[in-house]
């Protein structure tokens, strides 16, 4: 850390990771005038937020999680005029699958939860399901509707998102890994790409590696790497309008305008060390088998890519969002397990208003790092 | 309890397959022998068809003996070889290969494996290349080889390589009409190799029959031809090209063309093997040693599957990976047998580098095609798009853009020449632009294979 030889540059704000989270919160603080310098180690985009499903979801979600999703789905739809591009973005409908009786169930106490937060649900039972959705499954037996929700193309979302930042003054360094990282009592000090940085604001958006920061800082979390398995098939004739989803999550398809298919379910394998990841064959079999079972007609279908990639997943399966418990100035915003690309936009937004105002209207204690205090490195995933 | 797997795996029933399967059932073993292909033979002795009766001679020309020999070969170890036919290895993890046959997915579990997954034509990629009547020159071959069907009544070769010369010979001599032979490689280029070509002793003799045969016979033959568009309505008409300093028009109704081969690596890349830039071929190629070990345990490569080196080297090389395996077991060796295939394989070395130096891939051609051409003829990508898509010198990251790479052949095709056009924007080596990322399944399966 503290060889003599290294440049030094000075910034308002440091932002670890170049992934959806770090690239919007780049865009909103420059555009406050923030000096900000964001560092990638590989290229943006190019871990979980640039290989993810595509589903840009709002139903379904963790009632702690929807403020934030109902932002984030505000800012998606202004993303040509923030971002100069769409990102395919498109409002398809989400359309969440029931296959017997207690899925229902689930299907139905939702409407409850979503109707606090103002998300738009219609519940479809078996009869006009099948009339609506003629090629689905006879083993579904009801379907909710978020009309609003839709799907995006993770490739372009990072990408435009630093671009658009970098326009409003943000450095985005790419090919520039955090070697080393500390608090030096008058402020942050980040080793990369040969410099250290200076600054009075340091934001963790490091993804599933967020832990190891956050461990740095005396605030060890239980983060564990998730591998969501995906799968796209060649083009056929379009045919599915909705992102399909089912109660449970074990599978989940949409069809892309230019006919490919994309499917979801099960998880793959990962070494988040160089950092690895492949889809598995037992796991992706199993959503076939799901998938052919939700929408007969796709057993045809040839698949000609599988993949997947590395997310940072939580215990409770929320993020960390907010303030360090130890260290002030810094903020933390990793740990999406698997849900983070949709609220990706919001999330800079967030993070500009703590540093600007040092508040923000969402609710943000269901985030707090705080939670996991006490968890010891025992039941911590390393992820190796 | 199971006990622990001791099975050997040969993917792959071409020259190199053939030849390691032997090798293994010599040691003792019995290996399992699976190929996507419903027979075996590989590539350049594929065999036809059930019912099919052209003779050997008909079929394989100057290297009858040679398929007569390796099919004689296979046949003998029929009983003696778990063999797969029309299986296809769609991805291996360490110790397995999960498979496809009669539309089911299946697995076969192997302590080690040999990969003679072959090779496929490398093209170059020119405005009109997607009409229909356009084929590559194994394409072409393997329509008359295997159907005796040629891909047209007047058929333009274009090209470079061995096999240019050779597909447009065997259609010529199975009574088809040579338009012209247009090889992209000035004379001199070739003529410079000559000395070292001379090491090849029987193959060069054939090779320059072979490329005596279209002028002997009063076919057309441009070299240091420069392609400039094959054209047409619904089909092709003709193939506009440049040479000796001026632009002509070949009229002509189908285009056979081909810049050499390029191995089929994937299932090395998906068991982890390295890969190197190989600055004669301009590929990315996965490490072994001559050998045919990789350094990842239980992984051992062969014939053009590793690199370009055409079927006798293959068929050396599979005997030689296939003693390695024996050796890895601790069985007992023939040793003068393994001196022998060291130096046989050895002695090709010079051969093989002048001929990959007589007919270079035109990078440039690749490098400097139209805006307006097809690169990626899956995702209708065009160089010009590629070259828009202001990218960091990085394919996988241009593919992410462009989606060039994201269809059925998942890049095969488009990859090599989207990466010199890449380069080329780039203004760097298009070694730096980096190759793109592979993922099973290594060839397209249907959903359906998973049901129950
Ligand atoms: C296969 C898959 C499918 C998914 N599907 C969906 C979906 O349909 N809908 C949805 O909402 N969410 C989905 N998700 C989740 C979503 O993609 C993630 O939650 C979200 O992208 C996380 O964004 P991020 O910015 O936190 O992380 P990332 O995108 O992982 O970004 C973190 C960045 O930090 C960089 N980094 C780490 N350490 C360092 C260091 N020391 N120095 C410099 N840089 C560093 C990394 O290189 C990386 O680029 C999916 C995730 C995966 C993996
Ligand atoms: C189309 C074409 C035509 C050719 N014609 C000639 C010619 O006329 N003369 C000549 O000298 N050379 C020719 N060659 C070169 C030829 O490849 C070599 O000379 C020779 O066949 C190499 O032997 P091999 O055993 O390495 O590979 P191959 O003979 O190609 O055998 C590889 C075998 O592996 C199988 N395979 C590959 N991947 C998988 C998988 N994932 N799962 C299951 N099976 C798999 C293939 O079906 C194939 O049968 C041709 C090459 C091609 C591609």
């Amino acid at each position: 850390m503290s060889t003599p030889a290294l440049a030094t540059q000075q910034a308002d704000v440091v932002i670890v990771g170049g992934g959806g989270a770090g690239c919007s919160a780049a865009l909103h603080l420059a555009q406050r005038g923030a000096r900000v310098v964001v560092l990638e180690r590989g290229l943006v985009g190019s871990q979980a937020s640039g290989v993810n499903y595509g589903g840009v979801r709002q139903q379904g979600r963790h009632p702690a999680e929807l403020p934030i999703a109902r932002r984030a789905h505000a800012l998606w739809q202004r993303l040509p005029e923030l971002l100069g591009t769409d990102c395919e973005f498109e409002v398809t409908g989400h359309l969440k699958l029931a296959r017997d009786e207690a899925e229902e169930a689930d299907l139905v106490a939702y409407l409850d939860v979503a109707r606090v937060h103002g998300l738009r649900l219609r519940l479809i039972g078996r009869n006009s399901l099948h009339r609506d959705y003629p090629w689905l499954g006879p083993r579904v037996v009801a379907g909710s509707l978020a009309p609003d929700d839709g799907a995006a193309n993770p490739r372009l979302l990072a990408p435009a998102l630093a671009r658009a930042a970098i326009a409003a003054g943000a450095q985005v360094l790419e090919g520039a890994e955090v070697l080393g990282l500390a608090h030096d009592g008058a402020g942050f000090v980040a080793e990369a790409a040969g410099t250290l940085f200076r600054a009075p604001w340091l934001l963790n958006c490091a993804g599933f590696w967020g832990g190891k920061i956050a461990a740095t800082f005396g605030e060890p979390v239980p983060v564990s790497p998730m591998s969501p398995l995906m799968l796209v098939s060649e083009p056929v004739p379009w045919f599915i309008e909705p992102n399909l989803g089912v109660v449970g999550g074990n599978v989940y398809l949409r069809q892309i305008r230019r006919g490919n298919i994309i499917f979801g379910g099960g998880r793959g394998e990962n070494d988040p060390a160089i950092p690895y990841a492949r889809a598995l064959p037992g796991p992706a079999m199993r959503a076939m088998r799901l998938a052919s079972e939700l929408v007969p007609a796709l057993a045809g279908v040839q698949i000609i890519r599988s993949w997947t990639g590395i997310d940072g997943e939580m215990p409770d399966h929320l993020p960390v969002i907010g303030a360090s418990a130890t260290t002030p100035g810094l903020l933390h915003a990793f740990g999406f397990s698997g849900h983070g690309f949709q609220l990706g936009p919001a999330i800079g937004a967030i993070l500009a208003e703590l540093v600007f105002d040092g508040r923000t209207d969402l609710p943000l204690e269901p985030f707090a790092i705080g939670r996991f205090a006490g968890t010891t490195a025992s039941t911590m995933g390393d992820g190796t | 309890m199971s006990a622990p797997v001791s099975t050997v795996a040969v993917v792959g029933a071409g020259p190199a397959g053939t030849r390691a399967a032997e090798v293994l059932v010599r040691a003792g073993l019995r290996p399992v022998v699976l190929d996507e292909a419903p027979d075996n033979g590989g590539r350049i002795f594929q065999r036809p068809p059930p019912g099919f009766t052209r003779p050997y001679e008909a079929l394989y020309g100057s290297v009858a003996p040679q398929a007569r020999a390796l099919h004689a070969a296979f046949d003998g170890l029929r009983g003696r070889v778990d063999y797969r036919p029309s299986t296809l290895a769609w991805h291996l993890r360490p110790g397995t290969l999960h498979t496809l046959s009669d539309g089911q997915a299946g697995q076969v579990d192997f302590a080690q494996a040999i990969l003679c997954t072959g090779a496929m034509d490398r093209v170059v990629p020119l405005p009109g290349w997607t009409r229909p009547g356009v084929t590559t020159l194994g394409g072409a071959q393997i329509a008359l080889k295997t159907q005796g069907c040629a891909i047209g009544r007047r058929v333009a070769f274009l090209g470079t390589g061995p096999l240019l010369w050779l597909v447009a010979m065997q259609y010529a001599k199975a009574g088809a009409t040579v338009a012209a032979v247009l090889d992209t490689t000035p004379l001199a280029t070739k003529a410079r190799q000559a000395p070292a070509l001379l090491a090849g002793g029987r193959a060069f003799l054939t090779g320059l029959r072979m490329m005596a045969w279209p002028r002997l016979h009063g076919v057309k033959v441009v070299e240091g031809a420069t392609p400039l568009e094959i054209t047409g309505t619904d089909g092709v008409d003709g193939l506009r090209y440049r040479g000796g300093g001026r632009e002509h028009v070949l009229a002509c109704d189908a285009v056979a063309m081909g810049w050499g081969l390029k191995p089929e690596t994937q299932l090395a890349d998906l068991a982890g093997v390295p890969f190197d830039f190989d600055l004669v071929q301009r590929l990315h190629l996965p490490r072994r040693n001559d050998a045919g070990r990789t350094p990842v345990v239980g992984i051992y490569l062969a014939g053009d599957g590793a690199r370009i080196g055409g079927a006798e080297l293959a068929e050396l090389q599979g005997a030689r990976a296939a003693w390695s395996v024996v050796e890895d077991r601790g069985l007992p060796l023939d040793l003068p047998e393994i001196a022998r295939l060291d130096r046989a394989i050895a002695a090709q070395a010079g051969f093989r580098r002048a001929l990959d130096l007589a007919f270079p891939y035109p990078h440039a051609l690749a490098a400097e095609m139209p805006d307006a051409t097809t690169l990626c003829r899956c995702e209708a990508v065009t160089a010009g798009e590629l070259r828009a898509a202001a990218a960091p010198h990085d394919l996988n990251r241009a593919k992410a853009l462009t989606r060039l790479g994201m269809g059925r052949c998942q890049g095969r095709v488009c990859g090599p020449p989207g990466a010199e056009v890449l380069a080329a924007a780039l203004g760097c080596e298009v070694s730096e632009v980096g190759r793109l990322r592979g993922q099973w399944p290594v060839k397209p399966v249907p959903l359906s294979m998973a049901a129950e």
